[in-house]
């Protein structure tokens, strides 16, 4: 396929190739660079006094808050509760989704009995059903996860099983004059044509993990990031509020990354 | 006489929508005997397609009897190889579907892909493969379960002018030195008078045998030799006025 070290390359084409890496690189100097100025501003505008840093905090500050975090040993155990939440909620509304959308797309019947109760599933804010899941599941883990869980598997349903039925048509014609049953359609043609629709739906539902967890931290929690977020914000200590949010930016990126790498290696030909 | 391997006997096919229903075929009758190269053509939208999932057993007449000895291999307007699959296992397809996938069939599949000058590109994914490749891969698939019986839906309308005299004659040589039965469904005049041993000329909906033609090539089965011949701007004209009626 690839006989790079065969080949004879011109000059034109090794300029080309220059021209390509240097663009890449002046990209990232910005991005890089956008960032640092951002901060430095930041730091700038509260260190001399212009902007309230009780209110804005700082970047100095965030990194003395994280710090102390990390000194009185807490800071592990926040970002453990909510990566826990966030990647038990997510691992179990893909599953389960899936698993659903499978159901979906054997049964029509199933389909479309199904089809409203989805709909008005979708459309419905979820924490609207915030006070029951504190009625049904208490005010531990167990409501945030169930929040979480609740605020991916529909749109794990909706992607899948709308990839689903997008199983092109011809192909399925094919395998049928094969004399193909429903199960071989299934894991010949089905799931392994729905696979960069799979990996889209779980970029999508990285975020949606990220909202269900860190929204049911918000309605009930002792712990966790989400946690942090709201105590910050009640006792006025915006440097916490600010802290717990980089950190989570961080995070949910690194979980997104992952994804994108699951990707590389999953997601090869499909042309 | 030789073995018929398809009959159509008095087929009726009706297509129900919502709206209304369609009578797609009526009286249509006609057989494709063993070793046969048929080509059918017709006004477009006649329902020419309809009749190959007829014959594949994909539809069932509403009334009428369609009988088929053996199985049969259904070839598309595309090619419709699985892009995450290697040549190689694209071609193993069918064996698999059909629980057939033991090292014999697999290696009469692969003994077929070689000699039919697809043994480099074994391992190779179809998007490395051009249009005619990709198409020749297609067949070697469908020939893949030694199938009785061949229904080719316009497999070749979906490539350019130059790539489709090239695989027209690569699929007539395959089909003709494996000494295949085929049906061949086409708008194309003159793709069915180069390929074809018979020739059948269907009439608007509702669809039935409205002319039947034995070509007169005699051994002259290359379908760029019978671009050359002269009855082959005769058979043209015959079957251009007939389809336009």
């Amino acid at each position: 396929m690839k006989n790079r070290q065969t080949k004879q390359v011109s000059g034109e084409h090794l300029a080309y190739l220059r021209r390509r890496r240097h663009h890449g690189i002046l990209v990232w100097t910005l991005r890089v660079g956008l960032l640092a100025l951002l901060l430095g501003l930041w730091e700038l505008v509260t260190a001399t006094g212009w902007v309230d840093p009780f209110i804005m905090s700082s970047p100095s500050r965030i990194a003395q808050t994280i710090a102390s975090l990390y000194n009185d040993g807490s800071l592990f155990y926040h970002i453990g509760v909510t990566l826990w939440e966030t990647l038990a909620g997510f691992a179990i509304a893909v599953i389960l989704g899936y698993g659903i959308a499978l159901a979906l797309w054997w049964s029509d019947l199933l389909r479309e009995t199904l089809e409203p109760y989805i709909v008005v599933l979708n459309a419905l804010p979820k924490i609207a059903l915030g006070p029951l899941i504190i009625v049904w599941f208490g005010t531990g883990s167990r409501a945030i996860l169930f929040m979480t869980v609740l605020v991916g598997i529909i749109v794990a349903i909706m992607h899948m099983l709308s990839a689903f039925i997008a199983t092109d048509k011809n192909k399925q014609l094919l395998l049928r004059s094969m004399g193909a049953s429903k199960l071989q359609m299934l894991t010949k043609l089905v799931i392994p044509s729905s696979l960069p629709s799979f990996i889209s739906m779980l970029k999508v539902n990285v975020g949606m993990a990220w909202i269900g967890s860190i929204m049911g931290e918000y309605i009930v929690s002792k712990a966790g990031l989400g946690y942090l977020i709201v105590y910050g914000g009640q006792v006025f200590k915006l440097d916490l509020v600010m802290s717990a949010t980089a950190i989570l930016c961080l995070l949910a990126a690194g979980m997104y990354f992952l994804v994108v790498l699951l990707e590389k290696i999953l997601v090869k030909n499909t042309e | 006489m030789k073995k018929e391997i398809l009959r159509f006997s008095d087929v009726t096919l009706i297509y129900h929508t919502p709206r209304e229903e369609t009578v797609a075929a009526q009286h249509l009758t006609f057989s494709v005997s063993e070793g046969e190269f048929v080509a059918i053509i017709g006004p477009s939208g006649c329902g020419k397609t309809t009749l190959l999932s007829l014959a594949a057993g994909l539809l069932r007449p509403s009334a009428g009897q369609v009988e088929r000895v053996g199985n049969c291999g259904y070839m598309l307007q595309r090619d419709e190889l699985f892009p995450w699959r290697t040549i190689e296992k694209n071609i193993y397809l069918p064996l698999e579907i059909m629980k057939e996938d033991d090292a014999s069939h697999r290696q009469r599949a692969r003994d077929l892909a070689v000699k039919y000058g697809l043994g480099d590109f074994l391992a190779s994914y179809p998007s490395q493969l051009s249009g005619g490749m990709r198409q020749r891969a297609a067949l070697i698939r469908t020939l893949a379960p030694d199938p009785d019986l061949l229904l080719l839906d316009e497999p070749f309308s979906a490539l350019d002018y130059q790539t489709r005299l090239n695989v027209t004659e690569d699929v007539s040589e395959i089909i003709r030195s494996e000494g295949k039965t085929a049906v061949l469904i086409t708008h194309d005049i003159s793709e069915a008078v180069s390929l074809a041993d018979r020739i059948l000329v269907l009439s608007k909906r509702p669809a039935h045998v409205a002319y039947a033609h034995e070509l007169d090539f005699g051994e002259i089965k290359n379908p760029l030799k019978r671009r050359e011949e002269s009855g082959f701007s005769r058979w043209f004209e015959i079957l251009w006025r007939e389809l336009n009626v």
